[in-house]
């Protein structure tokens, strides 16, 4: 395989993988952006969603109905953790909220684990893992259809964002929740959405991953890998948590082919933290956070 | 403007609220005022006097701030209102509230920023047209600035654009706080021209709330003035203009007499 090739087939395959690390980014932006909450239960909803799903498939349930099913009670999930738990700290410090999250997400998983089991489950979602191949260049289908799943759920969020009520309410929110209240929106009502709306796209960020790895306990850890991601691409932009996912998915690739070797493997833990560190230094809003937009 | 004597209960009354932040700071401490239907109100004082708080109290937004009223009531057509969430109060019983120091939403166009103050109506498309171009007219210069982004528009056009917006959701009562803060005068001047307009034309009643008198006094039809957190001197906006010891009960270092 010439040098070309090889260069394009792990780039080609790391943009694509990326757009899985977007997909998990998204979920976080969306309620970071609504209410200033770093959701870091978003990892334990994405594991709950999985698990639930294939524990029905495994009871025989047919698939569209075990989706259904999954997404009702994810979603009842989402709304019931908003109301119970985040909606009284409204107005506590960033770290308080962020506490609450994190001790929901050990609930949530422990919760999980302990009606569904504690062993991995292979996921079947009926997309074959074959080798696709364009020239001599080597590209997995399963991650093709998981970008075109991340392509297709941004493309959604972005007409709802830019052409429905409640989504340029939810905008409106995220710029400035006084106004927006002062205007007659609902904020309590525009909270309930937007986790709602999270906990979908982790229910498909959990389908993807579970997929691709198998469902158990690590899936919660697909957190560890949005971070830098949310670091690059800026918490508060779903375009630029596609990009960023893209750009840690690619250098992930290109790092484990070509320095991989040199510095003896394992590159792939650590390789996203360390670009975004460079980031944190050279652009600590993140390619796409928000600048406040304001005249001088 | 005899014809308001026609109803004898006010739009909007307010019977010696107290207003306490948490945990403890007293933000108003006894304020009594009334707006009539189709009057403007100038409600004047210096920085820290309870303008905001008392606006805030009407509007449901002190709720949200973790403040309470622990004294007195607010009536609104003889209902009570204290402690209503501010969805609640813009969209049944039509009072707005314009925050202080132009809120607009900085990311969303001009125009998107006019369209949410109507989604409280759910106004059908061409409803929605409608309504957004009359505001156009009133308010003409945020035509030409539609396409964008109401962040990098300048003081006056954010001012404006707050006004514009809440007007969208039809009020009857629009509680404007401090509309000249930052503005150049010949600005100030064309905003409070738009709000006496508004006033004649639709017979839209406003409580504004200002640190301005000249212009404030000169548009309202009465002013009450608020120093400390108490509610010291009231009347015509004739007549608390041509008190020459005005500026001292404001900045509460004189007692009316
Ligand atoms: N969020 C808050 N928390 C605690 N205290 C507050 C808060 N907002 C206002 N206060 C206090 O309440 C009092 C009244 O403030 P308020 O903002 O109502 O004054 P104002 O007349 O609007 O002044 P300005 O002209 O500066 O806007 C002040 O002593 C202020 O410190
Ligand atoms: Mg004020």
């Amino acid at each position: 395989m010439g040098f070309m090739a090889l260069f394009l087939e792990t780039l080609i395959g790391g943009v694509l993988a990326g757009t899985m690390y977007s997909l998990v980014a998204i979920g976080f932006v969306l309620i970071f952006k609504a209410s200033g909450v770093f959701n870091y239960a978003q990892g334990a909803m994405l594991l709950f969603s999985a698990l639930l799903f294939v524990t029905l498939l495994k009871l025989g349930w047919p698939i569209p109905l075990a989706l259904f099913a999954t997404m009702v009670v994810t979603v009842i999930g989402a709304l019931a953790i908003e109301r119970i738990v985040l909606r009284p700290l409204a107005n506590r410090s960033t770290m308080t909220l962020f506490l609450a999250t994190l001790g929901l997400s050990f609930v949530i998983e422990g919760l999980a684990q302990g009606i569904m089991g504690t062993e991995v489950h292979a996921l079947n979602l009926g997309v074959e893992d074959l080798p696709i191949f364009w020239g001599d260049i080597l590209i997995s289908q399963f991650d093709l259809y998981a970008a075109g799943v991340a392509i297709t759920l941004t493309l959604l969020l972005a007409l709802f964002f830019n052409k429905t009520r409640i989504g340029v309410s939810l905008r409106a929110v995220a710029d400035d929740a006084g106004a927006a209240q002062s205007i007659g929106i609902n904020l309590n009502f525009i909270w309930q959405v937007v986790w709602a709306v999270s906990a979908l796209v982790g229910l498909v960020a959990g389908l993807a991953w579970g997929a691709r790895q198998g469902v158990s306990f690590n899936l919660s850890l697909v957190v560890l890998k949005a971070l830098p991601v949310l670091i690059i691409g800026g918490f508060t932009s779903i375009g630029g948590a596609i990009i960023a996912g893209v750009i840690v998915g690619a250098a992930e690739a290109l790092a484990e082919t070509y320095l991989g070797p040199i510095v003896g493997g394992g590159i792939q833990f650590w390789f996203a933290y360390f670009l975004a560190l460079i980031f944190l230094f050279i652009r600590p809003t993140g390619l796409f956070g928000d600048a406040e937009i304001e005249r001088v | 403007m005899s014809d308001r004597s026609k109803n004898s209960h006010p739009l909007l009354s307010i019977d010696g609220i107290e207003v306490v932040y948490d945990p403890s700071i007293l933000g108003v401490a006894d304020v009594s005022l009334h707006v009539d239907r189709g009057e403007i109100i100038a409600f004047i004082g210096a920085n820290g006097a309870g303008k905001s708080t008392t606006l805030k109290a009407i509007s449901g937004i002190a709720g949200t701030e973790r403040a309470r009223i622990t004294k007195g009531d607010i009536l609104l057509d003889q209902v009570s209102i204290a402690g209503m969430a501010p969805h609640r109060l813009t969209k049944s019983k039509k009072v707005v509230h314009v925050l202080e120091g132009r809120h607009v939403f900085s990311h969303l166009t001009v125009e998107e920023n006019l369209r949410s103050g109507a989604f409280l109506r759910k106004p059908s498309r061409r409803q929605m047209e409608a309504d957004i171009e009359e505001i156009y007219s009133w308010l003409p210069r945020l035509k030409d600035k539609r396409k964008i982004a109401a962040g990098l528009c300048s003081g006056g056009e954010q001012q404006m654009l707050a006004i514009g917006r809440a007007l969208l959701t039809k009020p009857e009562l629009v509680l404007l706080d401090e509309p000249s803060m930052g503005l150049a005068p010949i600005i100030v001047d064309e905003v409070f021209e738009i709000i006496s307009r508004l006033n004649r034309e639709l017979g839209m009643s406003f409580l504004v709330a200002e640190q301005d008198m000249r212009v404030s006094l000169a548009h309202a039809h009465r002013a009450y003035v608020v120093a400390n957190g108490h509610v010291v001197l009231q009347g015509s906006a004739e007549d608390l203009a041509a008190r020459d010891d005005l500026h001292d009960i404001y900045l509460g270092i004189a007692e009316a007499a």
